[in-house]
């Protein structure tokens, strides 16, 4: 197998047909950071932080190398000044959404990002999309979805369904790289079925 | 809107999945908005999660999640219909039926929204209900024009 050959950082690579570049990054132990991408779901490229430069018969451009397919004879760079300095913006842009975040706190001192660049607009959420994703897709439940759209997006539960199941679940809660959804969570049953707090049970029918 | 109703709709759709973005708007249209049982329904025909549902309803504007009355009344406010007294014209509609752009009165009788341009500046200020344009009005026959509706 590994019928694509390619270059990352200067080490040949090789990736099965169908990869994404970040995938054969992965396999090969070479870094590139994440927020939204999460091996049992598919590619989804909301964070944008895993921009890298590719080039490609002399072309150079940016993509998100978590859905952008592996071809042969590309030449992919993880880190370079232009890169690095478009993380540094992205970072920025999400942490105007979720200041407190470890894992952006984390980045923001790795590639030098100021906070506090854009007015914040705390969301807390930065639509990584990983809770609503790994319900429909791992958990087969759908008690979570996305509504409204543009900068009004945010995850909803729908109750019902979540007073049923996600009790016993809970499963995105690690997933969740700001702990909006934790929140989000507790809103909802605090609203829509209180008296699962008071037992520590799922309020079932 | 009764149960009956949607399944007829999704009937005459097939039952596809593929087919979810027509049976909402036929219920839009038949039903002016979209009930929580209508679309908890549409889910469990189609068997598309409530959540997929809950996303398009939100994401488009032709759908309401809450109820709409029998008239749609529009007041164009963009640049030409707004220089010609288009503010003067949404007075009138919010003093004639006690409701402001996005609401809709108690009676379900008119919902108000205004949009920016309806193409047609030179009949300006613009007033369009139902579909039906009104042009050239004034506040006397903005007021004259809501009276024809029941």
């Amino acid at each position: 197998m590994g019928d694509i050959q390619f270059e990352i950082d200067g080490q040949t690579v090789t990736a099965d047909s169908g990869m994404t570049v970040l995938e054969a990054a992965q396999k090969e132990g070479i870094y590139i950071p994440t927020l939204c991408h999460h091996e049992k779901l598919e590619p989804f490229g909301g964070c944008r932080l895993c921009i890298v430069e590719v080039e490609d018969r002399g072309w150079t451009k940016y993509v998100v190398s978590c859905v952008f397919p592996a071809a042969k004879d590309i030449i992919v760079r993880t880190r370079s000044e232009k890169v690095d300095r478009l993380r540094k913006t992205i970072i920025e842009l999400l942490m105007a959404h979720a200041p407190d975040a470890p894992d952006l706190m984390k980045l923001a001192k790795e590639y030098n990002a100021d906070p506090n660049r854009y007015e914040r607009d705390a969301s807390f959420c930065i639509h990584c999309g990983l809770c609503v994703r790994y319900c429909a897709e791992v958990a087969g439940k759908n008690a979570l979805g996305f509504v409204d759209r543009g900068i009004n997006k945010e995850i909803s539960f729908v109750p019902e369904i979540a007073a049923q199941v996600c009790n016993d679940c809970k499963e995105c809660f690690p997933l969740c790289p700001t702990s909006y959804l934790q929140a989000a969570f507790v809103y909802t049953q605090a609203l829509s079925f209180p008296d699962a707090v008071k037992t520590g049970q799922s309020a079932g029918k | 809107m009764d149960i009956e109703k949607v399944d007829q709709i999704i009937d005459k759709h097939n039952g596809e999945p593929s087919n979810l973005l027509q049976i909402m708007l036929d219920i839009q249209s038949e039903n002016n908005w979209l009930s929580k049982q209508a679309l908890a329904r549409v889910s469990e025909k189609l068997s598309v999660p409530l959540t997929r549902i809950q996303h398009i309803a939100t994401f488009y504007k032709a759908f309401s999640l809450v109820p709409k009355g029998r008239h749609k009344v529009h007041i164009c406010v963009g640049t030409a219909c707004h220089v010609r007294g288009a503010t003067r014209i949404l007075d009138t509609v919010e003093d004639a039926t006690g409701i402001k752009p996005g609401e809709t009165d108690l009676d379900l009788k008119f919902s108000l929204e205004t949009v920016n341009c309806l193409g047609c500046c030179a009949l300006g200020p613009v007033m369009e209900v139902d579909g039906k344009v009104h042009g050239k009005m004034s506040p006397v026959k903005t007021a004259q024009a809501l009276k024809t509706y029941e």
